[in-house]
């Protein structure tokens, strides 16, 4: 008898505890952030999609058309294609397509770019309708930048 | 067993657990045959959402396997990246770097919080209440934010590569960290008087749920599950790797085999891993993060290797066969809730319902890695 009137007094404490505890919260600054109004600064790490990287000196992409992230892929996602031209070394950039539908953001794509001519985007609003809104021509983004 | 009342007419019926149950954080199915309240039957069906990880390693590369690894347990997907990065350097015979492997260790505790930290969240929420869920979201938030700032992403990590990891730290990582830490000690006291000493929920999971030592070998159920049956086993304790013979930690135990005991063993392992991270912090060796001889094409040797880690959920083991190409033979991954779940229909059996889903949710689910 005395433990079952124990307990009832000692459980009815503890939910008093409990509301105490967020009657405390409930005065202290909150801790959300009110989304599409304020945002939060994005960490310098962070992987977005893929984007080309501009040459500072020529304002053209650093990419060799090696096929090398191609091939790195796990996904295939990217396809790279290039020509030759008269006058130029190696060849030169003509597509450079990115199907996002499919990447899985690894970044196994960067890491083997030895000329380093791709990097992370910070984009993360990235809402669409239509798949065709994920089939990024990157070459296109990089020239519509410059 | 718990009193069994048997209808006069002995009349079942079969009642649908999911597979959109909001207290399976995934898509569960168990199918469970009734007698009223009580459960006479439960049977898991798996597989919706079964996505052949394994076939897809087979597939492809041994590195680009990588990003797979951290969709298995997207709560604890540092674990897994481990385990597999590990045992590929064990088939190749790739040395790592001895900070890499601190930062391995530093980043997998750290997300082994966060994943106990939205496990008690969301246990609490099956159980039916609300508030913890916020709170604890809130500490798993800084966790996020913390491993956002090293690794790029906050939940399907691809940090660890073969011989190393992706990242170095900063300043910044280490400071926040120990900010944590601290930020998390003087948190704990606030869950235990919230939570753990709250009436209702004593009431609903102490001796709610047994689960035995026996039957938890019978299972092979390894994690908080069978420490929370007295078993002491813990893969980072008892077969050692990485650099965990370097720290001073304890496995908790509880004796008590039901659903407070389980939920007893997760609480104190969060503060575990916090002195886990301190300590790797405090000896954490200077140095590069990445072996140099890496070769870009990996092609171990014939043979068979394994190697296993230990998840919040339990031993994660990976086993691949290499025939010496660029891709496994075979790669087997053992994940540890298929066998945590395998017992489910043993144990809940005579039990109320909403007791089985208090034991369900202290079997701690993530049903993408049972289906793999
Ligand atoms: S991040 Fe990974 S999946 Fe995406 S394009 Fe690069 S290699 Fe492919
Ligand atoms: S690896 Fe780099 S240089 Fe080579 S094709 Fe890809 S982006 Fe261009």
């Amino acid at each position: 008898m005395i433990d079952y009137l124990r307990e009832i007094i000692s459980g009815t404490w503890s939910l008093f505890v409990g509301l105490g505890i967020t009657i405390r919260y409930f005065f202290q600054p909150v801790v959300t952030v009110q989304y599409p109004y304020e945002t939060l600064p994005m960490t310098p790490r962070f992987r977005g999609h893929i984007e080309l990287v501009k040459d500072e000196e020529t304002g053209e992409t650093k990419c060799i058309v090696c096929g090398m992230c191609q091939k790195a892929c796990p996904s295939n996602c990217i396809t790279v294609n290039g020509e030759k031209r008269e006058g130029v070394k190696g060849k030169v950039l003509t597509e450079y397509t990115l199907d996002f539908t499919k990447c899985s953001l690894c970044g196994l794509c960067v890491e083997s770019c030895t000329p380093k001519a791709i990097t992370f985007s910070k984009d993360y609003n990235l809402a669409g309708v239509r798949k065709e809104a994920y089939i990024f021509d990157l070459k296109k983004r990089l020239e519509a930048k410059n | 067993m718990s009193a069994f009342a048997k209808s006069e007419a002995n009349e079942t019926f079969v009642l649908n657990l999911g597979p959109q149950h909001p207290a399976t954080h995934g898509v569960l199915r168990v199918k469970l045959t009734m007698d009223g309240e009580y459960i006479v039957e439960a049977e898991p069906v798996l597989g919706y959402i079964h996505r052949m990880h394994e076939k897809m390693g087979e597939n492809r590369t041994w590195a680009q396997f990588l990003p797979n690894t951290g969709r298995m347990d997207y709560l604890h997907a540092l674990a897994y990246n481990h385990g597999y990065v590990s045992v590929v350097e064990r088939a190749a015979g790739i040395a790592v770097p001895e900070r890499a492997e601190y930062l391995r260790v530093i980043t997998a505790e750290l997300n082994r919080v966060s994943s106990h930290l939205l496990w008690f969240g969301a246990f609490i929420l099956d159980l039916g209440g609300f508030s913890p869920l916020l709170y604890a979201f809130d500490d798993r938030e800084h966790i996020l934010d913390l491993l956002e700032s090293v690794t790029g992403s906050r939940l399907t990590y691809c940090y660890f590569r073969f011989g190393g990891v992706y990242n170095d730290i900063d300043e910044n990582f280490v400071a926040g960290t120990r900010a944590f830490i601290k930020r998390l000690r003087d948190r704990m006291p606030m869950y235990h008087n919230l939570v753990t000493k709250n009436i209702i929920l004593m009431t609903r999971l102490k001796e709610i749920g047994p689960i035995s030592a026996e039957m938890c070998r019978k299972y092979g159920a390894t994690g908080p599950v069978c420490r929370g049956s007295g078993i002491n086993f813990d893969v980072r304790k008892h077969e050692p790797y990485s650099v965990y013979p370097e720290f001073d930690f304890e496995v908790p135990v509880y004796e008590q085999c039901d659903s407070m005991a389980r939920y007893m063993v997760r609480m104190d392992e969060i503060e575990q891993s916090l002195r886990i991270v301190e300590q790797a912090l405090d000896k954490l060796p200077d140095g590069p993060v990445m072996a140099e001889k890496v070769p870009k094409i990996i092609k171990p040797p014939k043979g068979d290797y394994y190697h296993a880690v230990e998840t919040a959920r339990g031993s994660f083991g990976v086993r691949v066969v290499s025939d010496g190409s660029n891709t496994p033979y075979r790669l087997k991954l053992r994940a540890p809730t298929f066998s945590n779940l395998s017992l489910f229909g043993e144990a809940c059996q005579g039990m109320l319902l909403p007791d089985a889903l208090a034991l369900m949710g202290s079997l701690d689910l993530v049903i993408p890695e049972i289906d793999r």
